[in-house]
């Protein structure tokens, strides 16, 4: 019987590079577009078709500096395009907030871009930091979820915990289009 | 072992008496900073039904001002309904405006010794002033402002200490490019600036190396107080500041000295910061230029604007360039017109616009076409940044990109000045 505050997640992997920045993720092309369409456009100049081929439960590898940039809500932008979670070389630190708010475990694991290629199968357990390439069955151990950032994953995000507090109202504003 | 600036304001704020690298340490904010984004972007906004404190939550409008769509016009009539709704007590509308960072310097905002927090990523601009600032998520804010609670990993620190004098045509910016050229990534750390130096580096310069250091994937980044601090916050603060100091052995993951009279203009190639630099002295390509752009919260002060007047004085932009320049504030953009260097700028051909961060993201003025080349003083060079993903972002200093929209082609600011000034 699993514990059910495990965070471990297994899934095909997709695999990317340095310096993957928060404007390729979320193009401000996007920023005026309903909540439910502005993942639409993650990657499209530099990995077209992603957002079609990225299935829900998929993992993202990261490089060096990953979701470096700006505070645009990339967490939201993943999690709608299905990720579960993220490892990577370094998190940018304002990335890190961004996944962590919205429900997807993200850790640093120096070495992790040479223990995978992309499409292989990753099980990664993220308060122990263990990762394993279930495909070349190897593994890794990366540095583990903080505690307080674990409790926000479980939590479902900050959003559904300040809702829950009754800090703020339970539906998101929309600005009006015309 | 003592404590870093960057940790001894975390534990005050999280009401320890220390916080260590490795721990994520849990903060009451000193003031937090709303936006307009947030507001008319789905998803970015919910209505609170309490804020912690509203001396303490700010409002200010600065990304897409004044309202170039309907579905902005509505997050601001959302934002003013709310200021309104909580009586806050600093909201700056349409007229008051300017770039966040930049109006919560004149404003004493960002105080020495303060926790300061802002959904954008350029807060730690307000590291110049001595106050802790990191930008964090729309969701993190509306927990800052809410339940007054924003928590941070606590990362290790490298502390950079200043010695001599910047040479002239070269200003912050060069500074941090050579930082950024030199030591690439800074992800997982705090910066920490002072050293002997730091009293001949002017705000202005140190404000530009504060807001570049998220460029660079530092959690915070702050500067020593010193007697400059104290100078440009005289009559700006509401209440006395409450500087903070790095204990003489606080433990630093690396110390690292910067010989300002070593450092020369840079250029800073397409698509990336860190580690992706060039001394122009030594960059022999000859590229044309569609656009030149000064602006935003790490090139848009008063200063910035000074230097861009004094290359254009008396010349001509080239034929074929567009050259833009966006003051950081209402305040700027008023001395400017009084010194007269927005006469200056016009009569050499210049476009001087309205204060918002509006071309530095290209969300809604100089926006770029496919194919198109800009050169830069502003905050990034991604793909697709300011405008279409196919165009190409060079960034330099304010003189690196005057001299270049007088020249039509990237060009050393220094050896402009040889040849013409």
């Amino acid at each position: 019987m699993p514990d059910s505050t495990e965070i471990v997640r297994t899934g095909r992997v997709w695999k990317f590079g340095d310096q993957i920045n928060t404007d390729l993720i979320l193009p401000n092309t996007a920023f005026r577009l309903p909540k439910h369409e502005q993942h639409k456009f993650a990657f499209e100049s530099i990995r077209p078709g992603w957002v079609d081929a990225v299935r829900p439960g998929d993992l993202i590898v990261g490089g060096d500096n990953f979701g470096m940039g700006s505070s645009r809500p990339v967490g939201a932008v993943l999690h709608a395009c299905g990720i579960v979670g993220v490892v990577a070389e370094t998190i940018n630190g304002l990335c890190l907030r961004n996944l962590t708010n919205e429900s997807i475990p993200a850790i640093n694991c120096p070495g992790i871009g040479a223990m995978f290629n992309e499409g292989d199968n990753a099980r990664i357990d993220f308060r122990t930091g263990a990762v394993e390439n279930l495909t070349q069955g190897r593994s890794i151990r990366g540095i583990p979820l903080a505690p307080l950032l674990a409790d926000i994953v479980i939590a479902g995000g900050v959003i559904p915990m300040l809702v829950a507090e009754g800090f703020i109202e339970s539906e998101p504003f929309v600005a009006a289009v015309n | 072992m003592g404590a870093t600036t960057i940790e001894k304001i975390l534990a005050r704020t999280a009401g320890r008496e220390r916080v260590r690298p490795g721990e994520i340490a849990v903060c009451r904010p000193d003031m937090v900073i709303q936006l307009d984004l947030p507001m008319a972007m789905d998803g970015g906004w919910y209505r609170p039904k309490k804020i912690y404190d509203p001396d303490r939550v700010a409002l200010m409008f600065d990304h897409a001002i004044p309202s170039p769509s309907i579905k902005d016009a509505s997050g601001m009539a959302e934002g003013r309904r709310f200021a309104r709704e909580f009586g806050l007590k600093h909201f700056f509308d349409v007229g008051q405006h300017g770039i966040s960072h930049v109006v919560a310097a004149e404003h004493g905002l960002a105080r020495p010794g303060e926790l300061f927090v802002c959904p954008d990523s350029h807060t730690c601009a307000s590291g110049a002033l001595n106050c802790a600032g990191r930008g964090i998520g729309m969701s993190d804010t509306l927990q800052a402002m809410t339940k007054g609670v924003v928590w941070y990993p606590v990362t290790p620190t490298i502390r950079y200490e200043f010695v001599g004098a910047l040479p002239p045509q070269v200003s912050g910016k060069d500074v941090f490019f050579h930082i950024a050229h030199t030591y690439g990534g800074h992800n997982n750390a705090s910066l920490e600036f002072g050293g002997p130096g730091l009293a001949g580096l002017a705000m202005s310069a140190r404000r530009t190396i504060a807001t570049m250091c998220a460029e660079v994937g530092a959690e915070f980044a702050i500067f020593d107080y010193d007697s400059v601090t104290e100078e440009y916050l005289r009559d700006r603060l509401d209440r006395p500041a409450s500087p903070v100091a790095p204990d003489r052995d606080a433990d630093y993951l690396d110390l690292r000295t910067i010989v300002l009279a070593d450092i020369v203009p840079y250029l800073i190639l397409p698509h990336s910061v860190p580690g992706n630099g060039t001394k122009l002295s030594e960059f022999n390509k000859i590229i044309r230029i569609d656009q030149a752009f000064i602006g935003s919260c790490a090139n848009g002060q008063i200063e910035d604007l000074r230097i861009a007047a004094q290359i254009v004085r008396g010349r001509r932009v080239a034929p074929g360039v567009r050259f833009i320049v966006t003051p950081g504030s209402q305040a700027v953009y008023l001395q400017a017109a009084q010194e007269g260097v927005i006469a200056t700028l016009v009569e050499a051909g210049a476009v001087v616009t309205n204060s918002t961060c509006g071309a530095c993201f290209g969300y809604h003025m100089g926006v770029l076409a496919p194919g198109e080349i800009c050169i830069t003083a502003s905050t990034r060079n991604f793909k697709g940044r300011m405008g279409s993903p196919a165009a190409e972002i060079y960034m330099g200093s304010p003189a690196t990109v005057a001299a270049s929209a007088i020249a039509g082609v990237i060009t050393d600011p220094q050896a402009f000045a040889r040849e013409h000034i």
